[in-house]
């Protein structure tokens, strides 16, 4: 009986590992067969030879390269600068004494209800008027600080010891020296926590770079890859190459520092 | 009792974040709540003279134009089906994970968790291949058991289940890590009194578990339900809110609203219903957790 139920379990779990693993295994199978090869009944789950040319299209003449550099220097970008403000932002919040401190900081915990979507147009709008429109900058900017990187900052910034920074300030230390020299090297975990939010989350976001870039030369790699499919629909093994491209990337970054993300989970899910 | 921070201090680590937040959050939703009582359009983007104060009228029309019904219809649809499924799929994984008869549990968590981390866009356009009528793996899969191909993206019935299983499989991931969390934080000794005097597993379940769970559980089904009711990147690349409306988004309306055709205040107005929907449904959801709480 509890074999039997052992049993179960195990293959409960192998069923459920299939089935998520199946449209990759079918996404990364499919881009390399031959133009029309997976539109076949019955659906082939690996290739017959190994057809590279849909990977060579993509590059050469569709542009990808152009994407994917996009892709790099936009989730680069934001990466630096939201670890950058908001890690002064929840340093602060942590370890300085000031009128207010809390409340203002429970005001901005409560107006993360606020759906983002609400702030599109007005942002959008104020964008073209600063004539950011196109440009890097546009995805950039609005993501330099975060009421959530604060936040994540702030929570884990609490754990230094302040007899480590008022030493320091006997000493003579400046804030921004205690900042560079104490802060920032402690925060190392969190750091890299809110790095990987912060790439991967610019690096997946679709409904952004598709409002403020409208240049086909600024797309990112998923507005490219939305666009392609919406021109070539019936050349499914490009699209399936396309995928692979768009997700290897973020997976490899997220396969490096797993640890990290899940940590990330587990500190936001605390907060209530 | 330690000294204030020196104000420059303070404003010099606290200026650049609070600057950005302003200027890209808190402005722009005062910005949006006013223009959604403006007929702010294409001709006033053009030259701002053009732009009336209209009161509620946005709202006035929203409330009797009959696709933003169907939107809302489409969304809680998605919200009420697809976000109990999705947690549930969470929690069963979740159990799964932490049964002492698994082992490498890292590598099994691992692939449950992929979907989560990768593109919207990619996995949406990969599924809806796999969707295909004819070609798709979903349908030869069936065929095993004896269901006949359906046409998943292509019959208004079918459309909108699709996009739901599509998201509780990139979703249930993320849930799981929080209750396998939870899950471990539940004391064995409860387990092994249960066992002692008889209890199934299913009773475990029941009694203990799901009780013992009860504040995770209110978490992920808020935070899950905030962000299933911003559904948008899978029936835009899917279906684009087709067929026949069938899996038209409130964000999805909202996107062609005002980025489409450029009716500003309306598309605003939408906005500021969606957040108001998600604020009842969060009240609501405290309060029901309240209530079975005593």
């Amino acid at each position: 009986m509890a074999k039997l139920k052992k049993y179960l379990v195990i293959a409960l779990a192998i069923f459920f590992a299939v089935i998520t693993f199946l449209p990759f295994l079918w996404m990364i199978s499919a881009s390399f067969m031959s133009t029309g090869a997976s539109n076949t009944y019955p659906p082939k789950l690996f290739p017959e030879k190994f057809d590279f040319s849909h990977y060579e299209i993509l590059f050469s003449r569709l542009n990808l390269t152009r994407y994917l550099l996009n892709s790099v220097i936009i989730s680069l970008g934001a990466t630096f600068f939201s670890l950058l403000l908001n890690s002064m932002g929840g340093y602060a919040f942590a370890k300085f004494r000031f009128a207010k401190k809390e409340s203002l900081f429970k005001f901005l915990l409560s107006s993360m209800i606020i759906p983002g979507q609400v702030t599109m147009l007005p942002v959008f709008l104020l964008l073209k008027n600063m004539g950011m429109i196109n440009t890097y900058w546009a995805i950039i900017v609005p993501g330099m600080a975060s009421i959530f990187g604060i936040f994540l900052i702030r929570q884990y910034a609490y754990s230094i010891p302040d007899s480590l920074i008022e030493a320091a300030k006997m000493d003579g230390a400046t804030e921004l020296q205690i900042y560079l020299k104490i802060i920032l090297p402690l925060c190392k975990p969190i750091l890299v926590t809110l790095g990987l939010f912060t790439f991967m989350g610019t690096w997946n976001d679709f409904l952004w770079p598709l409002i403020v870039m409208t240049d086909s030369n600024m797309y990112t790699l998923p507005v490219a890859l939305a666009n392609l499919s919406s021109e070539h629909v019936q050349d499914t093994e490009m699209l399936m190459a396309g995928s692979v491209i768009t997700i290897f990337p973020v997976l490899v970054v997220f396969l490096a520092l797993q640890k990290y993300y899940i940590k990330g989970i587990m500190m936001g899910s605390v907060k209530e | 009792m330690m000294n204030k921070t020196k104000l420059s201090a303070v404003a010099l680590f606290l200026g650049p974040s609070l600057l950005i937040i302003a200027l890209f959050f808190f402005l722009p939703v005062i910005t949006a709540f006013v223009m959604s009582f403006t007929d702010f359009d294409i001709y006033a983007l053009g030259n701002l003279e053009y732009l009336r104060f209209v009161a509620f009228k946005n709202y006035s029309t929203l409330l009797s134009d009959p696709l933003f019904w169907t939107a809302i219809k489409n969304t809680f649809y998605f919200v009420m089906v697809g976000g109990p499924l999705s947690v549930a799929a969470s929690l069963a994984a979740a159990v799964l994970l932490n049964s002492k008869f698994i082992r490498f549990k890292g590598i099994f968590r691992l692939i449950y968790f992929l979907p989560v981390v990768t593109t919207h866009v990619a996995v949406s356009i990969v599924w809806r291949y796999i969707y295909h009528p004819r070609f798709g793996l979903l349908n030869y899969l069936l065929g095993f058991i004896g269901i006949g191909p359906v046409d998943w993206l292509g019959d208004p019935n079918w459309s909108m289940p699709a996009i739901i299983l599509l998201v509780v499989w990139k979703n249930f991931g993320y849930n799981m890590v929080i209750f396998i969390a939870g899950l471990q934080n539940i004391p064995e000794e409860l387990y092994e009194a249960a066992s002692i005097e008889g209890a199934s597993a299913w009773q475990q379940f029941k009694h203990i578990t799901i009780p013992q769970l009860a504040p995770t559980t209110l978490f992920i089904s808020v935070i899950t339900m905030i962000g299933y009711f911003q559904l948008f990147a899978e029936p835009y690349v899917m279906t684009q809110g087709g067929p026949l409306n069938s899996t038209l988004s409130i964000v999805l309306y909202m996107y062609q609203e005002g980025f489409r055709w450029w009716n500003i205040g309306y598309s605003t107005a939408l906005a500021f219903m969606l957040t108001v929907i998600i604020l009842i449904g969060t009240t609501i959801q405290f309060k029901l957790q309240k209530e079975r709480n005593g």
